[in-house]
């Protein structure tokens, strides 16, 4: 990567080791569970674990969820269980409850990997049991190894190792996106003369791409650094680029994309013209709002980078801190090389150190958790709340102007309840 | 091992947090993964808090579990000790670190603070939330209160009031008003609202108060033994009961001063003519349980309802939810496994569910009016508006919120009258509701509900059960015009009374003999 001296991309990192106010990897299961209909997460875990997947989501989702909690109790700890023999009666239910599901994964948590239950074997020893009918796969989102959207990475990273081999040259879209987007995505590509274009994960277990030498593929969400590696072993090629976030972020996507499969920018330009100058016009309304306000994020997506690049040069916010629990540098560099030099950037968290630092800033956004919003917006700080962020459709040109209005709904919000009082006035 | 899809109770540790967080001038520190920090927005966010709680979290990860994660959880009591400067520290494991068994007790004492240290053993894999409320509400009364003189005045300390209560805000002011009509000052209220210092004078009271035997009533024990303090066993919800805690105040501390009633609405509301539809619904009740037990006798006694099932998640109460289910003519159902709730629910086909935010959901999927008397909260469980459910306003609070969900008396006569009219007819819903109800699926087997007249037959030497009472198809056409909401009951009550009779076919005359043998 070219580090221009005015861009953050040679901006020193500040590297925070305290206290971590962030979702483990296991919250990535509320929208993995709506995307591929035919799996189920089963997570080996405790009583936390299961609080956590219900309180996470903010309401609960009532019906029938595809996931669930295999809760470890005290026999199982004291060896008076064998937990091996404890999973396998429970996953034999649970698949008997629903045989519409296909694909199983085991989830390992903060206790299961403590103990060293060895869930890698027993998804293997449950495939045999189950086989064809249901594929068992496992992967870990434990708080101890992963941060909030890192579970949706080795949940992906999972996958990898069981793709069907492939020699075509085919172009794989990797992240998990809402069904519309996702389309979205697809017809753009469709245009520009791509297809076909297969989906990391697929909706349904029997569309499941398939992986070689001749892959080429393209990644939508920021936080898939796991499964970036484990594509590049199985010699598929990484489209470097920004990320599809904002009508410039779709654009480079697009194009780099297009590069890759000898499109000429000329057919870009002309598929992308009308949805651009929509997403555009859209954005522009939003940033009337945004334009001249000081954001600061907290760490909690790794889509913090990619969305700093948006609001600082599609929307004129000014970034303070951009925040981030992991900072890729393969993935995140070509963001970086588009975001002006000046906010502070850094890695990890030390909470209280952290919000200090907002309390002196006094930014007019913070972008943060669900736990932080409320004090903050008490001391007169307005926030976004981080999991919106993952829980809206946000990518690509449609969708553009909905992201910039999430960050401008809650200034927008403060104004209107802070309007003075004209009856009052009168 | 056991599989949960929604769970009723959080682990031990978030027990502790409401009991923290409650209260000022205390600080805990957990040690716990980083993804446990989830525990804050059940704060922040369910109950629109302005502040974090007061919990710090270590948050060790992998790369530190080889190294000192011992030495992380002094570092964080440390930081912590500096920076909020506490009254007193709490400090306890979830599930995680108790498995790695760093004893942040032993830990925190050797480091020599200069405030309290209140150590937790919180059993993450046996016990559950209210367990761990009550056992940190225990052990900061153990470490911190101390016999004393009382004061020259009655006074009583209120006990159980923890943040994410349901309506604990609430009945705290109501029961603080109370007791003050009746010439009784609160010296502490604990854990809401006090702080250790408080604690501490805790033993000046001449007795105390249990608002929620959940969250303290090993404090309120504690404190009968050690403190001399004796503590009230009636829980003031409804009418009645709320006149009993009041007998037992005044014989507990001699007051004489009269209550004001005119406040009080629910009697009259209850017993006024447009009331005289509730006569003999049939509700099923869950929740913990206390409120659940409360709710019963005033569902039964005060609201003339008729209690057709009850049970509650924590084991704690299974005891004396027994023994009144029993004097109900009931089998309390004890669980917390919500799949089981929902059948038994389903079996008993009510027509309004008196439940906590899960059996809500259960509602709403089996087409059953449901209103919320207890925990596990949910945003809508922190209204603005005052709406305690102890005392007399919490009386009249719980008559509008129990009749709300309900089709309203003249409604549900027209619904009798013209219910095969397009737009009002019986699967319709309440028309004071957005949401359209459906209307209960049968759970009647396969087998008689295919059957026709002249139909398959079970043979005539099956033994005669419930499940082979055949429908013949114009008794059924008949059921089918009766109102969704009683037309549950109408079946089962008419299949038990073909069974008794030992017959074996249902005809439209039998129907109406069952009717009236069950007329009311």
């Amino acid at each position: 990567m070219s580090a221009h001296p005015a861009t953050c991309s040679s901006a020193p990192v500040l590297k925070e080791r305290g206290q971590r106010e962030v979702f483990c990897g296991l919250t990535g299961i509320i929208w993995l569970h709506r995307k591929m209909q035919d799996a189920f997460f089963l997570v080996v875990g405790s009583r936390t674990c299961a609080h956590l997947l219900q309180s996470a989501a903010g309401v609960m989702i009532f019906a029938e969820p595809r996931f669930g909690t295999a809760i470890l109790e005290e026999k199982d700890l004291a060896g008076m269980a064998d937990a091996n023999e404890e999973l396998d009666r429970e996953v034999g239910r649970l698949l008997a409850r629903r045989p519409d599901i296909r694909q199983l994964f085991l989830v390992g948590s903060c206790p299961s990997e403590v103990i060293k239950l060895d869930l890698a074997r027993a998804a293997e020893r449950l495939s045999v049991q189950h086989a064809p009918h249901v594929r068992v796969l496992n992967f870990s989102g434990s708080g101890i190894e992963t941060t909030f959207t890192q579970g949706e990475d080795a949940c992906l990273a999972s996958m990898v190792p069981t793709l069907p081999q492939t020699q075509e040259k085919e172009l794989l879209l990797v992240g998990a996106l809402p069904d519309v987007v996702e389309d979205q995505a697809l017809d753009l590509l469709a245009q520009m003369g791509i297809a076909p274009v297969r989906c990391l994960p697929a909706r349904r277990s029997n569309d499941t791409p398939a992986i070689g030498p001749n892959s080429v593929f393209a990644l939508t969400q920021p936080f898939l650094g796991d499964t970036h590696a484990a594509l590049l072993r199985r010699g598929a090629r990484h489209i470097p680029a920004p990320f599809p976030f904002g009508a410039e972020g779709t654009l480079l996507w697009l194009t780099a994309v297009a590069a890759e499969f000898g499109i000429s920018p000329d057919v870009v330009a002309r598929v992308t013209a009308a949805p651009r100058a929509r997403a555009e016009k859209s954005i522009a309304a939003a940033a009337e709002t945004l334009r001249g306000k000081r954001i600061f994020f907290m760490p909690d997506s790794q889509l913090e980078v990619p969305l700093a690049r948006f609001l600082t040069r599609e929307c004129g916010m000014i970034a303070v801190e951009i925040g981030t629990p992991y900072l890729h540098a393969e993935l995140h560099g070509p963001e970086l090389d588009l975001i002006a030099a000046g906010p502070t950037l850094s890695e990890g968290q030390d909470v209280d150190r952290q919000l200090d630092r907002v309390r002196a800033a006094r930014p007019d956004l913070t972008v943060c958790g669900l736990g932080l919003a409320n004090p903050l917006e008490a001391e007169g700080l307005a926030t976004k709340w981080a999991i919106e962020l993952v829980f809206t459709p946000v990518h690509f040109f449609e969708q553009a102007g909905d992201l910039a209005s999430l960050f401008a709904r809650p200034l927008r919000r403060r104004a209107i309840l802070e309007a003075p009082n004209l009856e009052a006035a009168e | 091992m056991k599989l949960a899809v929604w769970t009723y109770e959080g682990p031990p540790h978030v027990g502790a947090m409401r009991v923290a967080t409650g209260m000022t001038g205390l600080h805990m520190v957990l040690h716990a993964p980083q993804g446990d920090t989830y525990a804050d927005l059940l704060f922040t966010m369910i109950e629109r808090r302005n502040h974090r709680p007061p919990v710090s979290y270590t948050t060790f990860q992998a790369r530190d579990l080889g190294a000192d994660t011992a030495g992380l959880f002094k570092s964080a009591c440390q930081d912590t000790h500096d920076r909020f400067q506490p009254q007193a520290i709490m400090v306890a494991a979830s599930c995680t670190a108790e498995l790695i068994q760093d004893d942040p007790g032993g830990l925190a004492e050797t480091m020599g603070l200069s405030v309290p240290v209140i150590a937790l053993d919180l059993p993450s894999y046996q016990r559950k939330e209210n367990f761990g409320a009550d056992e940190a509400f225990l052990q900061i009364c153990r470490a911190l209160a101390r016999p004393m003189a009382r004061t020259a005045r009655v006074t009583c300390n209120i006990l159980g009031p923890t943040a994410l209560g349901f309506r604990h805000r609430d009945d705290l002011a109501e029961i603080t008003g109370l007791l003050s009509e009746l010439g009784i000052q609160v010296n502490v209220a604990a854990p809401m609202g006090a702080s250790p210092a408080d604690i501490q004078r805790m033993g000046a009271a001449h007795f105390n108060v249990l608002l929620y035997p959940e969250t303290a009533e090993s404090a309120a024990r504690w404190c009968e033994k050690e403190l001399g303090q004796p503590y009230t066993k009636t829980i003031p919800i409804g009418a009645r009961a709320t006149r009993a805690f009041i007998n037992e105040v005044r014989a507990l501390s001699g007051s004489t001063l009269p209550v004001d009633e005119t406040r009080l609405r629910q009697p009259w509301w209850a017993a006024s003519v447009d009331s005289t539809y509730l006569t003999g619904k049939r509700v099923f009740l869950f929740g913990d349980g206390t409120h659940v037990m409360a709710a019963a006798r005033v569902a039964r006694d005060e609201m003339g309802f008729d209690v057709c099932g009850m049970g509650c998640y924590n084991r704690e109460q299974a005891r004396p939810l027994r023994t009144l289910a029993r004097e109900f003519g009931l089998e309390a159902l004890i669980t917390d496994d919500y799949l089981e709730v929902e059948a038994a629910i389903e079996a008993a086909s009510p027509e309004m569910i008196l439940g906590t935010q899960m059996e809500r959901h259960i509602g709403k999927r089996l087409g059953i009016p449901c209103a919320v008397i207890s925990a596990p909260v949910h945003v809508q469980d922190f209204p603005a508006r005052y709406s305690p459910q102890m005392g007399f306003e919490g009386a009249n609070v719980l008559f509008d919120t129990w009749v709300h969900p309900l089709v309203m008396g003249l409604e549900e006569h027209l619904l009798h009258m013209f219910r095969d009219d397009f737009e009002f007819h019986d699967a319709a819903g309440p028309s004071h509701h957005g949401a359209k109800a459906q209307p209960l699926p049968h759970s009647t087997p396969a087998a008689p509900a295919a059957a026709d007249e002249g139909g398959s037959m079970p043979p005539p030497s099956a033994p005669l059960s419930l499940e082979n009472i055949v429908w013949l198809s114009c008794a059924e056409r008949e059921l089918k015009k009766i109102p969704f909401f009683v037309r549950g009951k109408a079946r089962r009550n008419t299949e038990s009374f073909a069974f008794e009779k030992g017959l074996r076919e249902i005809s439209i005359d039998t129907l109406y003999e069952a009717k009236a043998h069950y007329a009311r």
